[in-house]
């Protein structure tokens, strides 16, 4: 228990067991215990099966185990499902209105929310109120989150947990830690954030799994906020044409999808590159290919995000690996599109998206709003303005004296369609791809590539995105150096050598089928042992992928 | 009147006799009667698509957005929630606006937005050499369709006034002062506002003797009924000979979208205090 342990929590979608999850989580963090929390669940609203896997262990993670400490069953099928994971010694807590079983603590959830008054929904906080008990928590932390969860519905919620806290038995307490909680936070809800600090003005997106909550975040803060707009157009074609109308307007805009959403968007990507329009675009990958897993994860669009547009043109392309990072390079990926006047893609997948991080809020220093190169007003102004750097002053309509044209032809300076002189053609490509060696200069004086582990180590694996956690964990425990990228275009080849120095086994843990990280790296004259992949859209976890590790090394 | 001011160096590329050229003088005359209203001349955006109708940015000196094809009004719509102060007019094509870019013309006209499109409406794909477009008349022969097109034309008015677009109006390239009224009206317009051009394309549909012979002025009192507008906007159905009404068909008084949601909206000092409480609250 000292190294930590985990609840799983599950029932029929619908029945708020994701809610309870995050309550849960906010519980142990009360007592300084480091929270993560996997959500498992289906492409439909009622019925199916839902589970949360709530790990809490004294130091920073970001994975999960297979194996459980305790099972909490909403319904039958749950606890068939489950069980099986649960450890010697494990405990299941139980809805016994549902559930036949001998063993374990059972809770007539159901019958104790009904006789309190309260709708079914509520039943999860008298299954709540009795992990609390088991656990060893104090009533008075209980109380405290419910009050500040519940607000004005506490009092209900609080009789149905104390219910439940009643008729539990305690197994095991848990230790206080002696560090001070965490703020909890899912990536997409990072996402925003880290988007907020770089001063978002408009946040354009089409509902598609697993992005969508930065969209239902964004616009449940902004009823209070009220700094930006939240728009949700008729497809991904209007959303990202609109980010880029937006950003002409002189508006910091930023779109989200997942890989099909952002398909549809490809040609106006290029769009921007051409008409050098800074936007930023949040790429949530879940499994394809076409409607694939829409709830699951994976990392299959890693080659495609890089690629992704037809013609010359350079995006900014961030991999976050957890939501702090998703925070920051959020961040950083709008001020980087704005000084560069080009697309940025942040790239995460759903267990960054929906999982649920600790985030230490010391990231905020790291945050910040930059602004790009204005127009200086004097003499006539030059959309396309032919510079050292290849950043062209930006100027909007409705400034005096300006005549903003902004295209997607070929131009000259002023942003007139410029077909026939090839000199001129040549210095305006030549024009945009100089801006890359300015940001390329910028990223390798950032923490471009992490290094984590053991970092002598002549064994390495070479994770991005999601599998960082896991990585981290299991390369401390068996001795590895672990190397995680976190830009991808322009690709940090100066840390990236770095990293490697040194390296004698060398391969990548990858949530994709064809082992694009490989291929990238390939590309790059790193040469890399067989990949270890999983996909199957569910992340690796912990037992598995240390007995995958054990077989290579 | 300083007409000037808006003319651009670069050369012209459209055929000559090409519709475009009255549009272009229209939308420039309107310019010049709205910055004597006193609209400023660096609140005018003009986004355009791909097609003959796009070359205009090239030739007017004012703010423009050239996007892709059947996209000019997708980013005019970001333009305008991103500065609901400009006054914001798209340039599209019948392909690039009926055919390419149809789902963001019913939904900019059901959003009813406050922005001005103009359809050059030349009933083909022109700048791709002469195929049939949404407005083609069945048996279009072109270059796609050398036994004649299948398809019925549709009628972009009717689609409009079922979409629910607030301003909708029909003009003429060849009655230059007529449809730069009309833009004036349409800009004036708080709303959706779409006025189709008819647009004689002289290399692969030459319609003029046709529209000068059918073409005649609508004179409608009663702008605000549904009914009469239908009853006049089925007076041609882009397939079949009789007359053909010009004007304005339909004007009614809807919220903007623009101005709604950016209602309230505003920039607020304490943003990083903000954010440490949504922070706090997550612990």
């Amino acid at each position: 228990m000292s190294k930590g342990f985990s609840i799983l929590i599950g029932g029929a979608a619908g029945e708020g067991t994701r809610m309870s999850g995050q309550l849960i989580g906010k519980l142990l963090n009360q007592y300084g215990w480091r929270i993560f929390i996997y959500e498992d669940y289906q492409s439909l609203i009622t019925g199916g099966h839902n589970f949360s896997i709530i790990r809490a262990s004294p130091e920073r993670i970001s994975a999960s185990t297979k194996e459980i400490d305790y099972l909490i069953a909403l319904n039958q099928d749950t606890f068939q499902r489950h069980r099986g994971r649960l450890k010697e010694g494990g405990v299941v807590i139980y809805n016994s209105d549902q559930i036949k079983n001998e063993k374990g603590i059972a809770i007539p959830a159901l019958a104790i929310t009904t006789q309190l008054g309260g709708k079914p929904i509520m039943k999860n906080s008298s299954l709540l109120g009795a992990l609390a008990k088991t656990l060893g928590i104090e009533w008075l932390v209980v109380e405290d989150l419910l009050k500040r969860e519940f607000r004005e519905k506490a009092e209900l919620n609080l009789k149905i947990a104390k219910a439940g806290f009643d008729q539990a038995v305690t197994n095991q307490k848990i230790e206080k830690l002696n560090q001070k909680p965490l703020p909890l936070i899912t990536g997409n809800e990072a996402v925003a954030l880290g988007a907020l600090k770089a001063g978002l003005e408009v946040y354009i997106s089409y509902p598609m799994t697993p992005a969508s909550s930065i969209l239902h975040f964004l616009a449940t803060l902004n009823k209070n906020l009220k700094n930006f707009v939240v728009f949700q157009p008729e497809n991904e074609i209007e959303v990202i044409n609109a980010a880029i109308g937006a950003a002409y307007a002189g508006k910091r805009a930023m779109v989200g999808s997942s890989g099909g959403g952002f398909a549809l968007m490809v040609e106006a990507l290029s769009l921007a590159g051409q008409s050098e329009s800074p936007i930023v675009i949040i790429e949530s990958q879940r499994p394809g290919p076409a409607t694939g897993l829409p709830t699951y994860t994976a990392q299959g669009d890693l080659l495609f995000v890089l690629s992704a547009g037809h013609g010359d043109f350079f995006r900014f392309v961030v991999a976050p690996g957890d939501a702090e990072e998703a925070f920051y390079l959020t961040n950083l990926a709008m001020n980087m599109a704005w000084k560069y006047q080009l697309p940025a893609i942040v790239l995460i997948d759903k267990e960054i998206s929906e999982d649920t991080f600790n985030l230490d809020d010391s990231v905020l220093e790291k945050a910040e709003k930059r602004d790009g190169k204005f127009w200086d007003k004097k003499g006539e102004y030059k959309r396309y303005l032919d510079t050292n750097d290849g950043i062209s002053p930006l100027a909007f309509p409705g400034e005096v004296g300006a005549v903003v044209k902004a295209t997607s032809y070929e131009h000259d300076e002023s942003g007139i369609t410029a077909e026939e002189d090839e000199e001129q053609i040549k210095r305006m490509q030549e024009k945009r791809q100089r801006k890359v060696i300015g940001l390329n200069r910028e990223i390798e004086n950032l923490k471009s590539v992490n290094i984590f582990g053991d970092k002598n180590s002549e064994k390495a694996i070479i994770v991005f995105g999601s599998n960082k956690g896991i990585a981290m964990e299991l390369g401390k425990e068996l001795g590895l150096r672990v190397i995680q990228p976190l830009i991808f275009q322009p690709f940090p080849e100066e840390q990236m050598k770095k990293a490697l120095s040194g390296v004698k086994k060398i391969f990548t843990i990858e949530t994709n089928a064809s082992a694009q990280l490989t291929q990238f790296l390939g590309c790059r004259g790193v040469k890399l042992e067989s990949p270890i992949l999983k996909y199957t859209g569910r992340p690796f976890f912990i037992e598995e992928l240390r007995e995958e590790l054990k077989k290579k090394l | 009147m300083n007409k000037t001011n808006l003319d651009l160096p670069a050369k012209n590329t459209w055929c000559p006799g090409c519709g475009n050229f009255g549009i272009l003088q229209a939308i420039k005359n309107a310019i010049s009667i709205l910055e004597q209203k006193g609209v400023k001349k660096e609140n005018f955006v003009l986004t355009t698509g791909i097609g003959c109708h796009a070359k205009i940015v090239d030739y007017i000196n004012i703010n423009t957005f050239y996007g892709l094809h059947g996209r000019a009004l997708a980013a005019a719509v970001g333009i305008k929630i991103g500065n609901p102060n400009l006054k914001v007019m798209t340039c599209s094509g019948d392909g690039d606006s009926y055919n390419e870019g149809i789902s963001h013309l019913v939904y900019a006209a059901k959003r009813n937005i406050d922005l001005t499109m103009m359809i050059h409406n030349n009933r083909n794909f022109a700048l791709t050499t002469g195929q049939y477009s949404a407005t083609s008349p069945k048996g279009f022969k072109g270059r796609s369709t050398p036994e004649g097109s299948l398809e019925v034309a549709f009628n972009p008015l009717e689609l409009m006034l079922a979409s629910g677009a607030t301003f909708i109006a029909r003009g003429y390239t060849a009655k230059i002062d007529h449809l730069a009224d009309l833009i004036v009206q349409a800009v004036d317009h708080k709303g959706f506002s779409f006025i189709d051009i008819l647009d004689p394309c002289v290399a692969w549909f030459n319609t003029y003797e046709e529209y000068n012979k059918r073409i005649y002025e609508l004179k409608n009192n009663n702008l605000s009924s549904k009914e009469t507008a239908l009853k006049n906007i089925w007076e041609w159905d882009y397939n079949n000979g009789g007359k053909i009404p010009i004007g304005v068909f339909y004007k009614i008084e809807k919220p903007a979208f623009d101005e709604e949601v950016n209602s309230g909206v505003q920039k607020i000092d304490d943003l990083d205090l903000k954010i440490r409480d949504i922070l706090k609250s997550k612990i």
